[in-house]
């Protein structure tokens, strides 16, 4: 062991190389890939186990993909948001981070709209099991959408103060990883509980796996 | 700043109770745990002594069956989650910094608000005894017996409550510590140079960050089927009777090892010193730490082999729990390696090592016991698993803790703690726990199931239960023992000095007890045993450059974790409320909403170091 004399700026720095909060945001994504994780296995074990009222038929595939597609919009836009700031071009980068924001709200309509016309075909939380897991995973995840769109908003307008710029472009850099991650989520929620309830993928990749033992014989 | 009213101005240099209050200091947060823990040690041990009592021979009437199931649940859930837990965390606080050449952990006020959340979660859990309505359906909570229409009271609410603030602070700590030792680590400090004390520590951080989301949804479900009506835990809807069983375990089991590796990590720092030779096979203890964690996920079901789970999930389960004692008994292995040869020193510290070794042990050759199904049909619900897992928890785990304190305690307070006190200490708790709970594996052969609040005279249990409550009260003396010599230690104890043990890892570099900045100089680091010189054979004097201290700018204290804490505490409580009269839950939770995102939002915005401090610091250049 020895002590060497050091710069105060090889003190701040760190042993990765990596800047703390960032690798915080990773380990807390990881974290709350867990916290989704066990609500998408229980929509799935009780996916078909309700007793009564409405199940996966309610579900409105063509409608959910146009949200899906302007969630993975809202995507494309923060990373020309990140890619704004970063070259120092302030305009750029509130151009797309206001419009990161308003697609997630665009989003957030669509699922206003789904759950109200759940309530009125008699679908809510209390109703049986895939009212209870299904609106609260999406539920869920809308509360971290919302969560993300506050964040976007709160660096948009912090901009103007001074308090967003090209300097500090990891503050949108982190709030990027989160956006991204919630759209990730979103995608495995689309795909697992809309498009294999909806279409009874299922039964079909069963249908098929006949098929081929069909053909084999 | 300037322009803040005077009670919100950030504290810059408080004194007294404030210092504590505002504290984001990593060694004064390790000792708010510390403390905290151990005055809820003592109320899950009173806990104890009650059902003890109760139990102590038959058809005893010292308190009704109902508040003796408040006594087994509390004292379950205390000892986990407010004793064995924070006292980790304790030490997690105080030494990951120090054993790794930092300043301070990653996020200093985050740290502030892990404690905070702890100590308001538990509170709020406690403040159940005052309204009558204790959680009483065990430290498990089953669904269904937990749902609305079986658990009537709102017992389940203030566990769901207490558990769920305590949790997201347990989280925040786990993100810290993962933070901390990969990235704050001082020059040289290589991953394969840290201390077992800090891997562990990095390892069970991890199992935290993992385990501790599947709790948080188990108990979220259950709280919505409790309060808004869902029906997740509902059989009349349908609902799976063993979904909470399998969420709750597969949390369940990784907290096992939440509570069992700090300890692990403690021993393999202390018996080295001990020894005086370095730790046999480091490589593979820091690699069965690992090993353990990861088979850690896939064993839960363990404690399902009785629910009819079907013959193939059940080999599953049984196998992969047998191959865990693998890498568990080749630790055990490289301890006893780095004893044998060495010129063993039998201090208090290495006294209750020792003990942990071999409690723990026995704890885990009766675990193995449970991974062979057909054993395990027999000993499921009866007191052989309270004899083993107390082997495992207060004989592994709390030996283990004990065994820090006597061990870190001069680091602390610059005061060594009495060693012929402390041998008494030793003495009495390692009889008192063997007269305890090794009878226990008889009383569970015997068929006396686990949470009966009595028993009938002719079971032929009364005598060895006695001396179950017997053994219960020596504890009881011994950790009395263990109050007093901290107590008397910290105000007359020997003076310690840098490195009284003569140990190798980096916290015994600097004073006893570290200045707020730990390292004046950061040290590079050369080796695993940076204050051992191997060939010379003497432990190297650290040698400490003169430094200005005002160069150094560490984070300043602050209010707003403990706002934000008690902000989300309130909201938890005003769902309580709520229950009872709509209108005034509604009005507290909004204000303490309110109170929470101001705090959110002023600590986002309050830098790191106060402007004064640095602007301060900067006229002196
Ligand atoms: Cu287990």
């Amino acid at each position: 062991m020895q002590y060497l004399a050091r710069s105060p700026e090889a003190e701040h720095a760190t042993t990765t190389g990596l800047n703390n909060r960032k690798l915080l945001m990773w380990a807390f994504l990881g974290s709350d890939a867990m916290f989704f994780g066990p609500l998408i296995a229980t929509h799935l074990i009780y996916r078909t186990e309700s007793l009564q009222g409405p199940i996966e038929e309610i579900l409105n595939i063509p409608v959910t993909t146009i949200s899906t597609f302007v969630l993975l919009m809202s995507s494309l836009a923060m990373v020309l948001a990140l890619a704004g700031i970063q070259q120092g071009k302030m305009g750029t980068f509130r151009f797309w981070t206001a419009m990161t924001a308003l697609l997630g709200m665009v989003f957030i309509g669509f699922q206003m709209v789904e759950f109200t016309e759940f309530a009125k075909h008699g679908l809510t939380p209390r109703t049986n099991l895939f009212g209870s897991t299904f609106l609260t995973l999406t539920g869920f995840h809308g509360a971290h959408v919302t969560v993300g769109i506050i964040w976007l908003w709160s660096l948009f307008f912090a901009s103007f103060r001074g308090k967003v710029k090209q300097e500090n472009s990891l503050d949108v850099e982190i709030a990027g990883l989160y956006w991204h991650f919630v759209d990730i989520v979103w995608i495995v929620i689309f795909g697992v509980i809309y498009l294999v309830g909806a279409f009874g993928v299922e039964d079909r990749v069963l249908e098929g796996a006949h098929a081929l033992a069909g053909l084999g014989g | 700043m300037a322009t803040n009213i005077a009670i919100l101005r950030r504290p810059l240099d408080p004194t007294g109770a404030w210092a504590w209050i505002t504290t984001v200091d990593h060694k004064k947060i390790g000792v708010l745990y510390g403390l905290t823990a151990f005055a809820f040690f003592i109320l899950g041990g009173v806990e104890a002594l009650v059902m003890r009592l109760q139990l102590a021979q038959a058809d005893l009437n010292v308190v009704s069956a109902a508040t003796f199931n408040q006594m087994f649940t509390m004292h379950g859930t205390t000892m986990i989650f407010m004793v064995v837990m924070p006292a980790g965390a304790a030490f997690f606080n105080f030494l990951v910094p120090l054993q790794i050449g930092a300043r301070d952990v990653a996020f200093p006020r985050l740290n502030a608000l892990s404690y905070w959340l702890f100590l308001f979660g538990s509170i709020l859990m406690n403040f159940s005894f005052f309204t009558g309505s204790a959680p009483d359906m065990g430290w498990f909570a089953y669904a269904p017996l937990t749902a609305a229409n079986f658990s009537t009271s709102s017992s389940v609410d203030y566990w769901i409550l207490g558990l769920q603030v305590m949790g997201v602070g347990t989280l925040a700590a786990g993100f810290n510590f993962v933070i901390t030792i990969i990235n704050m680590r001082a020059p040289g400090m290589t991953l394969m140079r840290m201390p077992v004390f800090t891997w562990m520590t990095l390892i069970v951080s991890f199992l935290i960050i993992f385990a501790f989301p599947v709790i948080t949804v188990a108990i979220t479900l259950l709280l919505f089927d409790r309060m808004f009506g869902t029906n997740f835990y509902d059989i009349t809807a349908g609902a799976d009777p063993l979904l909470w069983q399998h969420l709750f375990w597969v949390f369940g089991h990784p907290e096992v090892y939440i509570l069992i590796l700090p300890s692990m990590g403690i021993v393999s720092d202390i018996l080295p010193t001990f020894s005086r030779k370095p730790l046999f096979g480091y490589v593979t203890i820091v690699l069965a730490g690992a090993v353990i964690a990861f088979l850690g996920f896939g064993v839960w079901a363990h404690h399902m082999f009785t629910v009819g789970m079907g013959r193939w999930a059940t080999s599953a389960f049984a196998v992969a729990t047998m191959a865990i004692a693998v890498p568990t008994g080749v630790k055990v292995f490289n301890w006893l390696g780095t004893m044998y040869g060495g010129s063993i020193q039998f201090r208090t510290p290495m006294l209750f090592a020792l003990g942990f070794i071999s409690l723990f042990m026995l704890g885990g050759l009766s675990g193995v016991m449970h991974a062979v199904v057909p054993v395990d049909l027999h000993q499921q619900d009866t007191y052989f698993v309270v004899a083993h897992f107390h082997y495992v928890l207060f004989g592994g785990s709390i030996f283990g803790l004990t065994a820090a304190t006597y061990y870190w305690f001069p680091k602390i307070t610059g005061r060594m703690m009495s060693e012929s006190i402390g041998k008494t200490h030793f003495a009495l708790m390692f009889v008192g726990f063997n007269l305890t709970f090794f009878p226990m594996h008889f009383l569970g052969v015997l068929g006396m199931p686990r949470r009966i609040y009595t028993y009938a005279p002719d079971m032929g249990w009364s005598g060895t239960n006695m001396a179950v409550t017997i053994g219960a009260f020596v504890i009881a003396v011994s950790i009395a023992v263990f109050l007093y010599n901290m107590v008397r230690s910290a105000r007359v104890g020997q003076p310690a000095g840098a490195n009284p043990w003569g140990a190798a890892t980096l916290e015994w570099s600097i004073e006893s007890p570290p200045h707020h900045y730990n390292f004046a100089i950061v040290p590079t680091i050369r080796s695993q045993h940076p204050l051992w010189d191997e060939e010379a054979n003497t432990v190297e004097p650290p040698p400490l450059p003169y430094v200005d201290e005002s160069s150094i700018h560490m984070p300043s204290p602050s209010y707003w974790p403990l706002l934000l804490a008690m902000g989300v505490t309130l909201v938890a409580g005003s769902l309580l409320v709520w229950q009872a009269h709509a209108i005034a839950g509604l009005t507290m939770g909004a204000a303490s909403g309110a109170l929470a995102l101001i705090s959110v939002y002023r600590w986002v915005f309050e830098p790191a170091v106060a402007t004064e401090v640095a602007e301060g610091a900067a006229a002196h250049h």
